[in-house]
């Protein structure tokens, strides 16, 4: 599947001299990563090749405190209003289409591509942001890119790129119940590390990755990056039709017919050859939780955190997060409950933990936000009542945006405070200075906020 | 871009593998709209205490790490996000190389694309370098090398596309602006389709 996109989208074939000119179908850019990039456009006078084929958004740096988007509060943090400003600014100038702060349709950039069906199998997608590897669950190519590609991509359209070696990832079997996505993924970079993909597009193949629906096939690509690979994807198949179809930016009528038979010629032939095989059991996979400072210092809810003589890297993650080898986490007192970003803040993860959440309140001293990953997300758990669920436990409503997974918002967690986080990072200071994560599932998070102490949710499910 | 063609420092070593975009430059100093001015923030929370103070026992507060333009480090340097602020942030410091055994993806391209070296050895060289902070090396850019004290020049993987454009000084928008009659052919091609 990825010989045949590349091979549509080369503008000029690569050469044991030069990198393949590929191009670019959807570009997607946001508050963050791009501003410098028009300035180099302004600096050369140059345009947009292509305005039609970018989408802007806003969610890094952006709030999610509802009276600073619609209650005329300003902004908390001045430099991240200036960013708003500055693409508010870019997108008029350079004719760029702009989901606003105030959009209906703004979100979490990789939430919404998906969400609008923009996102559409065997396009080449690109993003100044590592979790684009999001959207290859549709069966697209899409990487995240640098300040100075968003630059290339915007000029010309195209990028200058190697062919990257191929990874499948073969999940066989079926995940047992109160096992997610999330724990899926954590539990492939625990076998192949976090640098085990460097170099590799990820597809994940095989009865395991067919039986998940399309928010949970999001999950896993979302964290291919974790594991190294600038890409993960996933064939598209009946699923993936069903979840685009009616999707307001996928083609209509004939167009979606045509559509559709070009799409179905995608699947990696039979017999197809990868540069590397990985097999995986989803039958054997447990509730996953990290205990480190990288997504691949990860074990199992109910695990001991392993012993590893002569390894100062790792004695400092322990030593950082204020744990011990040897130590089990079950049970251990947690501060902070995050549910959102685009690893799990869609619809499904918001009923999974809502499960949990019903008729319960949160324990007395953890802080739990939740935050939908777009605004038609939001409006949708509306419809539904889990708004109502979440704060009658006691947690925290917001506005769409990436929010706590990382630092520059305003949602922080507190030096020295454990964070049960259903994103994707557990790096130092990544959810604030001094901030410890656990990154977990969405039901082990809701698990664990009713309980204060970290909690395979099956013991609540099953109680 | 100025062309590159050689380097020669002391080096700085940060020995711990897996050292992600955001110990580079926290996602806080990110709210910025230039690309100027990150090197201040460089590895803060390693480098600063809470109060703002340098931290003595921090390789880059101490005397030895001053002018250094090559920093040493574990394997797959550079994970995690994408943010092209951390290559800016290291320039910015007055780095402009990295040598580690791996480093990540993203990371080594956005470094290319702005002027800093990755170069990565072999195990027995890193290993070298990490007990040895200090040393003083050389890099070689129309031949790929890398020379260690009294050593013979070790070769690094370097594409023949990016040499080119280091040494020359040319930036991949000036390239890819050059091929702007293939983009349209093949937009008309693909219109047609």
């Amino acid at each position: 599947m990825l010989e045949k996109i590349w091979d549509e989208h080369e503008v000029i074939a690569e050469s044991a001299d030069s990198p393949a000119v590929l191009y670019i179908d959807l570009h997607l850019i946001h508050e963050v990563t791009s501003p410098q990039a028009f300035a180099v456009l302004g600096a050369r006078g140059l345009g947009v090749r292509r305005p039609e084929l970018t989408l802007a958004t806003m969610d890094h740096s952006t709030p999610t405190r509802s009276e600073q988007i619609f209650g005329g509060a300003p902004i908390a943090i001045e430099s991240a209003a200036q960013q708003i400003r500055a693409l508010e600014r870019n997108c008029a100038l350079f004719g760029v289409e702009l989901l606003g702060l105030r959009s209906a349709q703004r979100g979490i950039v990789h939430v919404i591509g998906p969400e609008l069906g923009a996102t559409q199998p065997g396009k080449t997608i690109v993003c100044g942001d590592s979790h684009t590897s999001t959207h290859g669950a549709l069966g697209a190519l899409a990487f995240g890119i640098g300040t100075t590609e968003v630059g290339h991509v915007l000029a010309t359209q195209s990028l200058l790129q190697r062919k990257p070696k191929s990874l499948a990832i073969n999940i066989d079997h079926r995940l047992q119940a109160g096992v997610s996505a999330k724990d899926l993924i954590l539990w492939i970079i625990s076998r192949i590390g976090v640098s085990g993909g460097t170099g590799h597009v990820i597809e994940y193949r095989g009865a395991g990755v067919r039986a998940l629906d399309m928010e949970e096939r999001m999950t896993v690509c979302n964290m291919s990056i974790e594991a190294g690979a600038r890409a993960g994807m996933i064939a598209p198949d009946e699923t993936t039709y069903a979840y685009l179809a009616g999707r307001p930016r996928v083609p209509q009528g004939l167009k979606w017919d045509e559509a559709l038979a070009r799409w179905r010629q995608l699947p990696s032939d039979a017999g197809a050859r990868f540069d590397r095989e990985v097999a995986i059991d989803a039958a054997a996979v447990e509730p996953m939780i990290t205990y480190g400072t990288n997504p691949g210092m990860v074990m199992p809810v109910n695990g001991t955190i392993p012993e590893r003589a002569n390894d100062a890297a790792f004695d400092q993650a322990l030593a950082y997060m204020g744990f011990e080898a040897g130590a089990m986490l079950k049970d251990k007192t947690v501060n902070v409950v995050f549910l959102g970003s685009c690893t799990n803040g869609r619809l499904s993860d918001l009923r999974a933990a809502a499960t949990l959440l019903r008729g319960r309140k949160i324990a007395p001293g953890v802080q739990m936000l939740v935050v939908p990953g777009s605004q038609a997300v939001k409006r949708a758990a509306e419809a539904e009542g889990l708004d109502g669920v979440f704060t009658a436990a006691g947690a925290e409503w917001r506005e769409s945006g990436c929010s706590m997974c990382l630092g520059m918002n305003g949602d922080l967690v507190g030096k020295g405070e454990y964070s049960l986080s259903t994103s994707n990072r557990n790096f130092e200071g990544r959810q604030g200075v001094g901030a410890r994560t656990l990154l977990a599932s969405p039901l082990t998070a809701a698990a664990s906020a009713v309980r204060g102490r970290v909690t395979d949710p099956r013991e609540i499910l099953n109680s | 871009m100025e062309p590159i063609l050689s380097l020669r420092s002391r080096t700085v070593v940060l020995a711990a593998a897996n050292i992600d975009t955001d110990q580079i430059i926290p996602a806080r100093f990110l709210t910025t709209t230039t690309r100027e001015g990150l090197g201040e923030h460089l590895f803060a929370d390693w480098r600063y205490d809470a109060a703002g103070a340098p931290r003595r026992d921090f390789i880059l507060n101490g005397a030895a790490a001053r002018d250094c333009r090559i920093l040493v480090a574990g394997r797959n340097f550079g994970c995690g996000s994408s943010r092209e602020h951390a290559p800016w942030a290291l320039l910015d410091y007055g780095f402009r190389a990295v040598i580690s055994t791996q480093i990540a993806d993203i990371f080594r391209s956005n470094a290319l694309k702005c002027g800093l070296l990755p170069v990565v050895v072999d195990a027995a060289t890193a290993s070298w370098l990490i007990e040895h902070p200090g040393a003083e090396v050389s890099i070689d850019l129309p031949t790929a090398t890398l020379t260690l004290p009294a050593a013979a020049p070790v070769a690094f993987p370097l594409e023949t596309f990016a040499r080119m454009l280091l040494v020359n000084g040319i930036d991949e928008l000036e390239y890819l602006l050059e091929r702007d009659a293939h983009i349209s052919a093949f937009e008309r091609r693909r219109s047609q389709g």
